[in-house]
This record gives structure tokens, sequence and C-alpha cells, in this order.
């Protein structure tokens, strides 16, 4: 295994002798998107016409179908099949394996036994869409229903710590928080939230013999694979699986549902190609959302600002047969210094649909409640917002006593404070006043952690010098494509118009997939890897050719640049070596493995938030006038797409604090909102001046290059900060988020 | 029904289902899959297309309506390998990231910039007797019926005033 030491000597990425690391090139798949011609996985071209899967979504929470009538749909215009509990072909038992080195179980559809509003209990394929949307109308169900547990707050007696986690206990926090001279006690709600990508979930899929392509939209290839082959039955070597384009991901893709098992069951079925997808109202019911949490907050500081006890304890739910928690604690554990630490979870089960992972999973809600409740002590104790944080500074990871492996949270605050003028806040609030708005100024720090994870790609060169890399990871929009293309091609010193990438294929070098923010540091790690590999092939290659410049020259003191390869002024270009010399082309494979050592540092990115608000005191609404974040995420790899996946972040902070939350409907289990109109995320006209910048940094523990992921960092805390701004508009400290006009406009003071 | 209008400069005639709308046509139909299906309830604008020059919501509107109609989707806006401005600017400004709302707010942008243009007022025009001026809350506000989740918005914007002339 190696070790982070051997991650600080200069690579081609560091010297950057192209300039191609960090330079904001244009996306690499982006004329694709701008002409519309990205096939997504519904508008995959199959190799014949495709029959329409529609799925139908159960009314009750809980029970049994006990009656599925198929006579009236089956004889309706074009309808092919229809499928309910009680005639869909056998599937794999919900989560066994039969492969011995899948990374996922079964994932049956259809099943007799109803565990939520909305789950899928019957499908039907036609010709045509209307078709088979008509026909899924007379498809005739009778359930027999059961009690089900369905609200949150009427759950919190029956919380329990979630299965092999305890809290985490530093010091005595409750001997110093009752020892404290100031103290904060208070409650924070995040609401439920819905990932609402633009791109419903779709699959298209067809079989030659006994081998099963699918073209689905998923954030994890393998996972996608080996769930698929796990409920169909058959070796994941007949599953191949294909995701080129994503139309978003958030998390709410991670997984696998039932278009991917429906679509490649009824096309084995049907002897054709068929394509399913959810329809927006299923992309609510029916797949994964964030849950709700309180969280409660107690800090004990000294006068002078510093903290003596902190404390965040989290209650959460999830669906009673597919446990997750939101760990919206964990963030906390290296962010402020404070002797006496108390951090953990608590779950409640509910029979709606299942929670899971969205956009920074604990971080994006649990910052909502430390960074409001850093801003409330901050007024106790009549010190300014960023001079607590600055008391409370650690200079070790405060729970494990690891050193940082790179923290610039102050500069980001420092910096951010300076270009944001937070100078002018007036620390007493509803003093500011613009026509008929109240103005306010809010802050929050950011934290998210860094992560690497094992992962493969392959790269070739052929006689032409085309440089192709190949990998089974996703680009979700993050811009995957364009930072391996760029890596790729300063590690071979070649211009980025002689690189393809290509992503998304069960058949590609394993990688884990979008998420967690790990995607850019773990595949580009990988294809790094292979790189240098590559350039290890073609310097042997070149040094042992007769008919090279570089005969009998030692490998070693090979270059790259340019397009060619050389050694001191003797060189010659890489598509005529390999014309020559290898004329079907070169080859390699690398991988990427997390250091042994990497977990002896406490790694995270870091970032602040500064926004303004209006408040209008007559009917409570709030519009963000001006948005600002500074950001250390290591080394950027490219200047545009790392910025946009930072904004788009902050934006997910605003909904987070102004508009987004779905209630369950205590009569059916089903969510009120489950449309675009019923669930506000931000619109174009919620987002004002809004913009970013990332410090210089390189964080030579995180991974060979130096780099750490963007995708989450900026919704952390970014909500925190529009909520501290609402207060400084207005006096108004809403602790329930979002807030909404009717909340803002009863508290205010 | 038989129904024939153009798309893209193109005479289509097509037997349609009168159930289908314009944008299952448009993906279906005529395989032009550049317009997206977001939410098929006129809620998130990804279906965006021109029709006759006007901005509409593809999805919900009825194929068998559009006889005789002039249609232009994304397909339809770049001239060989030279984008269409507007298509230029999103590229160059990262205005999108998944890129599935993307040929919606293209359609949208061109349909919006012609609105502005003619004199068509918005929610937030102070003055409704002079010219539009396409100030930066103008686009928002225009430009609000296209959701973009990657929430490219100030891309977006930056992208607009570039292909408008309003830098």
């Amino acid at each position: 295994m190696s070790s982070v030491k051997d991650w600080a000597a200069p690579t081609p990425i560091s010297e950057n002798r192209s300039g191609l690391i960090g330079k904001g090139v244009d996306r690499y798949e982006g004329r694709l998107k701008v002409t519309g011609t990205a096939p997504f996985a519904y508008e995959v071209e199959a190799p014949s016409p495709p029959a329409y899967g529609v799925l139908i979504a159960s009314p009750i929470a809980k029970g049994r179908v006990t009656l599925a009538d198929i006579s009236e749909a089956r004889v309706a215009p074009g309808v092919r099949l229809v499928w309910t509990p009680h005639n869909v072909p056998a599937q794999g038992e919900r989560g066994a394996k039969i492969n011995p080195r899948s990374q996922r179980g079964s994932n049956p559809a259809l099943a007799e036994r109803v565990e939520h509003f909305g789950q899928h209990v019957g499908f039907v394929v036609a010709d045509t869409l209307e078709n088979a949307k008509a026909a899924a109308t007379l498809v005739r169900f009778e359930y027999a229903a059961e009690p089900a547990d369905l609200i949150f707050e009427d759950r919190f007696g029956a919380a329990e710590q979630p299965e092999g986690e305890e809290d985490v206990r530093i010091g005595d926090f409750e001997g110093a928080f009752a020892g404290s001279p100031v103290r904060l006690d208070e409650t924070y709600v995040s609401p439920l939230q819905n990932h609402a990508q633009m791109e419903p979930c779709a699959t298209t899929a067809w079989w030659e013999g006994d081998h099963v392509t699918v073209h689905t939209s998923i954030q994890m290839v393998k996972g996608g694979q080996h769930t698929l082959a796990e409920t169909l039955m058959i070796p994941s070597t007949q599953v191949r699986l294909v995701t080129r384009y994503i139309g978003g991901g958030f998390g709410g893709k991670g997984q696998a549902y039932d278009d991917l098992t429906l679509a490649a069951l009824a096309a084995r079925e049907l002897g054709q190609p068929v394509k399913v997808a959810y329809t927006r109202q299923q992309m609510f019911q029916a797949t994964i959302h964030r849950p709700a949490v309180h969280m409660r907050v107690r800090l004990g500081a000294q006068p002078d600002g510093r903290l003596d006890a902190f404390a965040l304890e989290v209650v959460t739910h999830c669906r009673r047969e597919a446990p997750f928690t939101e760990h919206a604690a964990n963030f906390a554990r290296s962010l402020y210094a404070a002797p006496n630490r108390l951090t953990g979870h608590r779950l409640v089960k509910l029979d709606i649909p299942a929670a899971g992972p969205m956009r920074a999973p604990g971080e994006a809600s649990g910052m909502l409640s430390l960074e409001c409740a850093m801003d409330e002590l901050a007024e106790q104790l009549g010190l300014d917002p960023i001079e607590l944080r600055l008391r409370n500074e650690p200079e070790t990871d405060p729970e494990t006593g690891k050193p940082f492996s790179t923290r610039q949270l102050v500069r980001c605050m420092t910096e951010g404070a300076q270009r944001f003028g937070w100078d002018r806040r007036n620390p007493t609030p509803g003093q500011v006043r613009d026509g008929r708005w109240l103005v306010g100024l809010g802050m929050a720090a950011a934290i998210r952690g860094n992560f690497l994870l094992p992962a493969k790609a392959g790269v070739r060169i052929d006689a032409d010098g085309t440089i192709t890399l190949r990998q089974g990871m996703t680009d979700i929009g993050t811009g995957t494509y364009t930072i391996l293309a760029q890596i790729t091609a300063e590690t071979l010193g070649v211009p980025l118009a002689q690189v393809k990438v290509e992503l998304g294929d069960s058949d590609f070098p394993p990688a884990p997939g979008s998420g967690g923010q790990f995607g850019a540091a773990t595949a580009g790690s990988a294809a790094f890897a292979a790189g240098m590999n590559l350039r290890k092939a073609l310097a042997e290659l070149a040094t042992g050719d007769p008919n090279s410049p570089l005969y009998g020259d030692d490998p070693e003191l090979v270059t790259f640049g340019g397009g060619n390869i050389a050694v001191d002024n003797r060189a010659e270009p890489l598509d005529r070596l390999v014309a020559r010399a290898a004329p079907d082309g070169v080859y390699v494979e690398g991988s990427i493995t997390p250091a042994a050592d990497a977990r002896d540092y406490s790694q995270h990115t870091y970032g602040a938030h500064f926004a303004e608000v209006g408040v209008d005191p007559d009917t409570g609404e709030v519009r963000l006038r001006r948005m600002f974040g500074v950001f250390a995420a290591g080394r950027i790899l490219n200047a545009k797409t790392a910025m946009s996946q930072i904004t788009g972040g902050m934006i997910w902070g605003v909904g987070t604090a102004l508009h987004e939350y779905n209630e369950v409907d205590p009569r059916y289990g089903s969510f009120i909102a489950q449309d675009l109109a019923g669930y506000h995320v931000p619109a174009h006209a919620d987002i004002a001046d809004l913009s970013a910048m990332f410090l210089d940094e390189v964080d030579d523990k995180a991974n060979p290059m130096g780099i750490k992921g963007v995708g989450e960092l900026g919704i952390a805390g970014a909500g925190a900060a529009i909520a501290n701004a609402v207060y400084n508009a207005c006096g108004a400290r809403i602790r329930e988020y979002p807030l909404k006009p009717e909340k803002v406009l009863a508290a205010l003071p | 029904m038989k129904t024939s209008f153009t798309v893209n400069g193109q005479a289509a005639s097509l037997d349609l289902d009168p159930r289908t709308t314009l944008l299952d046509a448009l993906r279906e139909r005529l395989d032009l899959k550049g317009s997206k299906k977001g939410c098929d309830h006129g809620q998130c604008g990804a279906c965006t297309v021109l029709v006759n020059g006007q901005r509409i919501n593809s999805c919900l509107s009825l194929a068998v309506t559009h006889e005789g109609d002039a249609i232009t989707t994304i397909e339809g806006l770049a001239q060989d390998e030279t984008l269409h401005p507007v298509q230029q600017a999103f590229l160059a400004h990262d205005a999108f990231q998944c890129g599935y709302c993307t040929p919606g707010q293209i359609c949208s942008t061109i349909g919006m910039l012609k609105e502005a243009a003619d004199g068509w007022a918005s929610l937030v025009t102070e003055d409704l007797t002079a010219d539009v001026v396409l100030t930066d809350e103008e686009i928002r506000e225009r430009m609000s019926g296209n959701l973009c989740r990657c929430s490219a918005y100030p891309q977006i914007l930056a992208a607009i005033r570039t292909a408008g002339g309003l830098a």
C-alpha cells in the first residue's frame, strides 16, 4: 500500500507544463449538450424500435395487494404485457446475492407486500406511450391496508440508536455545560427534501441471447450492474450497463430503481427493446429523499467566547425496511475546538418512501443548526460571528487530535469578509432599510469531508496518436469528462484535442461512480495512474526501438510534451512512434487505492458563505440580494466547471433556507408536494448576484494530484448564512427551515 | 389524425394519436430527442421549443393542434458546424452542468430575447410604455419558467447577456 509521502513528489500534474490543469476549458461534452445530441438513457438508439413501459403505483402506505385484475388492460389497444405482483416473472429475493463478488443485492419490483405509498404494484408495456398510459388506468387493484407509521414527529418516542453506532463523547459534556457561564440550548429543524433531478429515472433495455444491455440513469455503474444481475439471477458478466449522460443525480440516482428491473425483464419476455421512465410524480414518491432532521445544539462558552462544551444531537427518520441515517452531526466533530463534546444520532422508522443520500448528506442539513447556533451565541457574547469562530479555531482535529491535511477555514472567512464588505454589517438587527425592505448580512462556515476510494482506469494510444481514456465512471453534470481529459492530456503532454474520454460502461475498468464529492479525486487519480503507466510503456517502447531517436536511452530520462516523446534534444511525435513500433496501439491500466496512512490526517474541504437578504416586514417575504463564498478544496482542475459546482451548491443552500420542503400526508402516507409546482426548487428569479472564489491550495495528503472534491462543499452551511442574514435584517430568528413568509411574519419582533 | 407541420425547416406529415403531445411527437416519432421531458406538466421548461418563433412548453400542447405550424427545436439552431450564438454563449459560460434542461433553456432564451425586442413586458417591467431594457432582473424573471436543478443560473445569466449583446 502506498503512503501519503509518495504523493508529495513532483508529477506532470504539479509541474503543469502545458497549463491544462486548472484551466477553465469548455466542457468536453458541452457541444453535444447545447445541440441536444447527448443521448440520455431514454433516448438511446436500440437495435430495433422499443416498446413503452409504464409503472402503476400503490395508493396505500402499508399492507398487501389482494387482487389485481388485468383482464381489461390486457386486451386494450397495443398492449404487450401487464404485470402485477401475481404474474411478474421470478426475481432474486430482496438483497440476495448469487454472484460472490456483487457489491449490491437483488432489487425486485412489484412486490405483493406494500411498504410505502407510491411503491410500484403494476407495469404495462404497449406499442406506444399513449397506449401504455391508457392501459395502466385499466388495471384494478384491491388492497388489505394495515396501520402505518407515517409522521416523524409522532414517533419521536420510538427513536433508536442506529445499529452499530454509538454517540461520540469527549470529556464530560454535561458537567462542563452546566458550569459554563454562557449557554445556548436550541433545536433546529430541517425538513424532508427531494432531489428533483431534471431527468426522471429511465432505462432502455434489450437482449442478445442471454446477455442484456441496459442504458440507464445511474450514478454508480458497478452498483447498477450488480443489482440487475442479482435481480435477474444471472451472472454479472451477462449484464452490460451503460450510463453515458445523466440528467442530474445528487445522490438520488446512486441506486437502481424499478425502471431498470422491469425494462430488462420485459425486454426479455417480449424479445424486443423496452424503455421505461418514471413520471415526475413517481420521482417524488418512489425514489429516495433527504429525511427531516431535528438537531439539538448545546453550546457552553466562557465570556471571551471560547467553547467549553459542545453537543449536537440529531433525530432523523428512514423507511422501516431500508435503514439509512442522515449523519447531520458528523461534520461538527472536526469543526470547532471544545474540550467537552457530545455528538450522536437517533433514528425513527416509518412506513414512507426510503430516505437516502442527497447532495452533502449530513452537512447540508446539519450545518443549518450549528452555524446558526454560533450566530446566536456570538450575539449573546457581543462578539462578531467571525471573531467567535476565530476564537474556537482548533490546532488539530478537535475530536481525534489528528493533524489537518490542510485547513484554510480562517482565511476563507477573513478573505470573504473583506471582499464581501462584512464590516458594513450592523450587529443590531432591523437597523438597515432599503425602501420597503429590511436588509441584513449573515455568514456561515462550510466544511465537508474529503474521500478517496479504490478505482481503475484504462488508457490507450492509437497509431494516429489519439489517446482514449476509458473508465466505468459517471459524469452527472459534475465535469468528469472534462477533468479526465485535462488530466490525461497534461500527464502525456499532448493537446487536449488529442484525448478522448469514454465513461459510464460496465465493460470499462471500474470506478465507484459519482457521490460524496469523491468522484474527481477517485476517478482522476486512477486516470492519472493510467497515464503514468502509459508514459512508462511508451518510454520503454521508444528506448527499445532501434528506429527511434531515443533508442538506447534510459527510459527514466524520457520526457513528454507538445505531443512528443523526448530525451534531451532528441524527440519524435508520439503518433509516429506508435504507428511504427506498436501499430495496433498501446493499452495500459492504472489504479488508485487510498494510502495506508491517509486517515492519519483530518481531511476536509472548507469555505465561508456571506449573504445579504432583504425582508419585507409586511409580507414576510425574503429575497436574496447578494451571496459570496470563499472555498479551499485542494488543487482546482478546471476553474470553470469547479466554479459551476460550487455556485450550484450554494444555490441549493438558498433552496434549503428559503424554499424546499416536503411533508407527508397523514391520511395516505404520500408526499404533499409531488411535482415541480408543489415542490419549489430555486428558480432563476430567486437567485441574485451570487459568486465564489477558490483559495490556492494543494493537499498532498489527499491523493497523488493534491485535489479534493467540490461537488458538495458549496451547499454546506450556505442556508445558515441566509438564515443569519434574515435575523440580522429583521430580528426574526427562525429555527425551522425553510424560512417561509408566514414564519418570518410570526417571528418578527 | 393526419397532421402536417414543419420542423427545423423540413416538412413533417404524421398520422398522430390525438393524445400525443408535441413533445412526444418530436421525441418518439421524429427522433428529435433534444427536447427533454422533465415533468410533462409544463412546470420545468425542459421541453421548450419555438412554434412560429414563440417559446412554448411542448409537453402541454397536443401535436395535432399544430397543423401548418413552423416548429424549431434545439436540433434546428446550429448551421452545420456553426453553433447558434445562444448555444455558443451557453458553452463558453458553462451555463449548464448535466445538460438536461439546456435545450429548453436555449430555446427559451431565443424566444425571450424576441419577446423583449418586441416590447413585451414582464412582471418586473417598471415602465410599460418604454422600450424593454433587459436588466439582470428582467432576464431572471423572464427565464424563471426554465428550472435548472444543477443551478447554473449565474452562468445562464452571463450567457444570455453575451448572446443578447447585453454584456
